[in-house]
């Protein structure tokens, strides 16, 4: 005997509690089983390129805050790069120490939020995410000594940062790089070790590296496929050439590497931070307001300015006509790019998966809709 | 052994169950008796006898002591924090407010006894209630008139009592954050300890570069020869 | 009328205050009651009626007190306070929470199944709160004694799997239907490992009654009976839904899941029933594998019932603050791969040592205290083996990696070298 089934297409968000903020799937269900995926986004779109234009160049570091809102620290600085480079700034070097700094407690923070999220996208009743979101709290306890703001920084300012640290975010700094590695031991003795988590995420939305390449998908997505692929050592910018790390590649490509990609990028953060804190010396943190004046004017042209983000790949690519605001700005949102092969992903995966696969992009909302 | 990795993660868990937690109850924390008795400052059989019915309530561990989150000095809060006698006018702020949302009338005004000579205030509207609280306000004010506040509690029902105007910055009470103020930072000045900088002394806060008022005058004469 | 139910010595202390001359009480030693005779069926329905209440009272305060517990047990867990603002340490909290909950607009969707979407809540907690009935939580203290108790609590447990199936289907909501169906899958599924694991139990004792299984545990069940406490101890977490196998109720995935549009009442019943199914659970653990109300005096029995029915509920939270989810198709194998396998070594030794060992004692029981030690070294003996072979069988294969065996010693590209063999 055939029982007679037909496909069901399930529409799953955008008010759904695991969505990563405002997305849309509609699914073609057989059964348990994924038989297409169509991902509708755009509920966030706040229309931040174009707003860009309408502001001066100090004031859109405003809005890169709000783009990707748990890595703006790594917004700022992209933003700032390309600026630096439109205008021909000359950074002072201490703001790039700090900067540096900052963005590596930032990715830290960023892939505390991924990991917690991926886990309680696997069911674990928020505990993973507590512990994860404790070690972030750290960070942005550091942010809020740095620039008075947790989440929306606004740190960084053409050619540095916009004040020195006070002094007592250094002893912080210290005993938080030194607490953090027994905090990471800990996360990974719970978690990389579970059988549950180990069963749930290994072999599951395999990426092929060339289909990855192919797909221009960056950042820690790529190097768990496989591909040695990291801007700070490819294209140093700022000082990633003065120091030494790491790049952690796992080549099977799901989900499992993924998140285990993520778990040690942040012990080779700690490395880059200890790095810098020895190299950092005493001076200004920004240009003269003679050199770069609170109004930046760069000269007409163009710049594309990329950083190795938490998630990626995330370049600005700002256009200038001379004016006191940018005439185009565009961001290369490493979330929405990292998106393009969800489908690939999804499509043969149980619908226990779904939710896991797409939380392993570690993607945001914010800056895939923009 | 299969099933160890499951173990080691119950063993964790229970590591953090007796933990102290790391969540502050806000805007108040549930005591008992001791804690009660602590925060009054008396000895918990005296602080029964004295105040039974609070007494009672810490018993059931339902007494309330308040608490609040430990902020950073550069806090950007959300009253801010106006120097009129300081302030010439320039609407500087109100230029670089990338929502701008501060609104300034001036007439011409007499001589300021610090800055020289400048505009009175008519209106000086913040509209908190679009506010990002970036900062870049104060970091334009080339006078240090306005700074960002050190508070948070502004929650209203009416979203146009989030308008601050002119009078409730003269009357704020006067807790600046060190955001952009180095100054600050050099007094080793704390918004939540200590004493706040009223109008009076607020030039002992400092300026990036400060001229004494006989300075300023002297400077005032001069051009005027 | 026949007084059999008098035996029932909880029935008869209420009965007989009340009850005129009745013969079965003079019988049990009871003076006569403040009733004139003949109206011995006022003071029969009076009783029932007392003892129904005292029990589901009992356990909607259960269900009250779980759910407070659950919260600030979960958020110690994790670190946090948890409620803390109603009541001492919020104890009010739940009791608030009830109390919105009933206040809230009742909301039936348009193309719902409106007689079966009111229906299924009704057949979702009267089953557990049968469960009540036949639990004895203390000494003498059950409302029905039936010889067949065990044999009761898992035909009637198996009706809430129906009830979230009509739940689902009647709201006509498409995500709803996944839990449903997971729901039907997770019943069909572990029913047959719970039933053979109390199998074990059941060539121990030799009695289906929950009394009698209780009396015949000189040494708790957990101790003879490790695979069979187990087994049965993963199956009714998977028949209450609990962490690891909540799936029907899925949050990630599905929202609610069969939940998704009831409101007010209707989802609070739901919702109570869910919770009063973990407390019979974790009941039904105590009685069989834990020796139920057995301790040591001069405790009383209902708190050594209180104390153990806790510590399962503790069991339960913990594992949920702990582990994340299995995948449905996970789920079923374990049941049919896993814990089938384990209950049929169960079966077998405890078969074998039953055989062995089956002369009467002189004081009627089955085996003495002697013969159920050497029961239990023989079945922990057998225990960790059995996990381990099951283990292997159902643990995901590790990486197929020459780098190195374990995890941290997978590939890392230094300052020096890229890395040979992967993508450039």
């Amino acid at each position: 005997m055939t029982l007679k089934t037909e496909p069901v297409s399930v529409n799953l968000g955008p008010q759904h509690p695991s969505t990563h903020g405002v997305f849309r799937f509609r699914v073609t269900f057989d059964g348990e089983e994924i038989k297409d995926v169509e991902p509708i986004f755009g509920y966030l779109h706040r229309g931040s390129e174009k707003l860009a234009e309408e502001r001066t160049y100090a004031q859109v570091v405003t809005l890169t805050d709000r783009m990707d809102y748990v890595s703006s620290m790594l917004s700022n600085q992209a933003y700032m790069l390309a600026v630096e480079k439109l205008g021909g700034i000359e950074p002072a070097p201490r703001g790039v120490w700090l900067r540096m700094i900052a963005a590596e407690l930032q990715r830290i923070a960023s892939h505390m939020v991924a990991i917690g999220f991926l886990l309680q996208d696997l069911g674990a009743w928020g505990t993973p995410l507590t512990y994860a979101m404790r070690e972030r709290e750290a960070v942005l306890s550091m942010f809020e000594m740095l620039c008075g703001a947790r989440i929306t920084n606004s740190y960084l300012r053409p050619g540095g940062v916009f004040m020195d640290a006070p002094e007592e975010f250094w002893p912080t700094l210290d005993s938080f790089l030194d607490a953090l590695p027994h905090r990471i031991d800990e996360l990974e003795s719970y978690l990389t070790g579970n059988e549950i988590i180990f069963a749930r995420t290994k072999g599951v939305a395999v990426l092929h590296p060339q289909v990855a390449i192919d797909a221009s998908i960056t950042g820690p997505m790529l190097r768990a496929s496989g591909v040695d692929w990291d801007l700070r050592h490819r294209d140093p910018y700022d000082y990633y050439d003065r120091v030494q790390f790491d790049r952690p590649l796992h080549n099977a490509g799901d989900n499992f590497a993924r998140y285990w990609v993520r778990m040690q990028e942040m012990r080779e953060c700690i490395k880059i931070i200890r790095q810098c804190v020895e190299q950092i010396e005493p001076g200004p943190v920004r240009p003269s307001h003679d050199d770069v004046p609170f109004l930046v004017r760069p000269p007409a042209g163009d710049a594309y300015a990329a950083i190795e983000g938490s998630k990626g790949e995330l370049g600005f690519y700002l256009v200038s006509d001379g004016g006191i605001s940018p005439y185009r700005c565009h961001v290369r949102a490493p979330s929405l790019i990292n998106l393009t092969l969800l489908r690939e992903m999804l499509i043969g995966t149980l619908m226990g998966d779904l939710f896991v696969s797409f939380g392993s992009i570690d993607l945001n909302m914010g800056e895939v809709d923009r | 052994m299969p099933g160890q990795g499951l173990l080691k993660g119950l063993g964790i868990t229970m590591r953090n169950f007796v933990r102290p937690t790391h969540t502050v109850q806000y805007p108040d924390r549930k005591v008992g008796l001791l804690g009660a008795a602590k925060h009054a400052g008396q000895n918990p059989l005296k602080f029964l006898r004295e105040n039974p019915r609070e007494g009672i309530k810490a018993l059931l561990y339902m007494a309330t002591v308040p608490e609040k989150v430990e902020q950073a000095t550069r806090f950007r809060g959300n009253e801010f924090t106006w120097y009129e006698t300081r302030c010439t006018g320039c609407a500087s702020c109100a230029k670089y407010c990338p929502l701008g949302i501060i609104k300034i009338v001036t007439h011409p005004g007499g001589i300021d006894v610090q800055e020289g000579e400048s505009y009175a205030i008519d209106v000086f509207d913040i509209d908190t209630g679009r506010c990002m609280f970036c900062g870049l306000c104060v970091e334009a004010c080339p006078y240090d008139a306005l700074h960002m506040g050190s508070q948070f509690e502004r929650g209203n029902y009416v979203r146009n009592d989030l308008v601050i105007d002119v009078d409730e910055l003269r009357g704020n009470l006067k807790r600046p954050s060190s955001w952009y103020r180095p100054q600050f930072e050099e007094r080793e000045f704390n918004p939540f300890k200590g004493k706040t900088i009223d109008e009076e002394d607020h030039h002992d806060a400092g300026r990036h570069e400060q001229p004494s008022p006989d300075e300023l005058k002297q400077r005032w004469v001069d051009e005027r020869k | 009328m026949s007084e059999a139910f008098l035996d029932n010595s909880l029935f008869r202390n209420i009965y007989c205050y009340v009850a005129g001359d009745s013969d079965g009480c003079v019988a049990h030693g009871y003076s006569s009651g403040f009733l004139p005779g003949g109206w011995e069926w006022v003071a029969f329905a009076l009783t029932a009626f007392v003892i129904t209440n005292l029990f589901i009272q009992g356990a909607l305060g259960a269900v009250l007190g779980l759910i407070w517990g659950e919260r600030r047990i979960l958020a110690r867990f994790q670190n946090r306070v948890g409620p803390n603002r109603w009541g001492p340490f919020g104890s009010l909290t739940s009791l608030a929470d009830a109390i919105k909950t009933m206040f809230k607009e009742d909301i039936v969707p348009d193309q719902a199944d409106r007689f079966l979407f009111n229906l299924a809540p009704v057949i979702m907690v009267v089953p557990v709160l049968m469960v009540f009935a036949v639990i004895p939580v203390g000494i003498g203290t059950v409302v029905a004694d039936i010889n067949i108790g065990l044999l009761f609590v898992i035909a009637i447990t198996s009706a809430s799997g129906l009830a979230i199936a009509m739940a689902a289907w009647a709201s006509a909501n498409r995500i709803a239907i996944f839990s449903g169906l997971r729901a039907v899958a997770l019943l069909v599924s572990y029913e047959i490992p719970m039933a053979l694991s109390l199998l074990g139990v059941l060539m121990i004792t030799g009695t289906l009654s929950m009394t009698g299984t209780i009396e015949a545990q000189d040494v708790p069940f957990i101790i003879v009976q490790p695979l069979g406490f187990l087994v049965f101890f993963l199956a009714s977490l998977a028949e209450m839904s609990r962490t690891p196998f909540d799936l029907t109720e899925a949050e990630s995935e599905l929202a609610a899941g069969h939940l998704n549009d009831y409101s007010s009442m209707k989802f609070g019943v739901l919702f109570l029933a869910e919770w009063a199914a973990t407390i019979a659970g974790a009941a039904i653990i105590t009685t069989v594998f834990l020796s139920g109300w057995r301790g040591w005096e001069p405790i009383p029995s209902h708190i050594w019932f209180a104390v153990k029915v806790v510590g399962v509920l503790f069991a339960i939270i913990w594992i949920r603050a702990t582990w994340p989810r299995l995948r449905i198709d996970q789920v079923l194998t374990l049941a049919w791969k896993g814990l089938f396998e384990l209950t049929m070594i169960n079966l077998i030794v405890t078969a074998i040592l039953t055989g062995a060992m089956a002369d009467r004692e002189a004081d009627g029981s089955l085996f003495s205290t002697s013969e159920l030690w050497i029961m239990a070294a023989v079945n922990w003996a057998v225990f960790f083996p059995s996990i381990y072979l099951i283990g292997k069988l159902l643990a995901a294969k590790p990486y197929d990696t020459d780098k190195g065996e374990t995890l941290p010693a997978y590939p890392v590209a230094t300052e020096e070298h890229a890395l040979e063999g992967v993508a450039d």
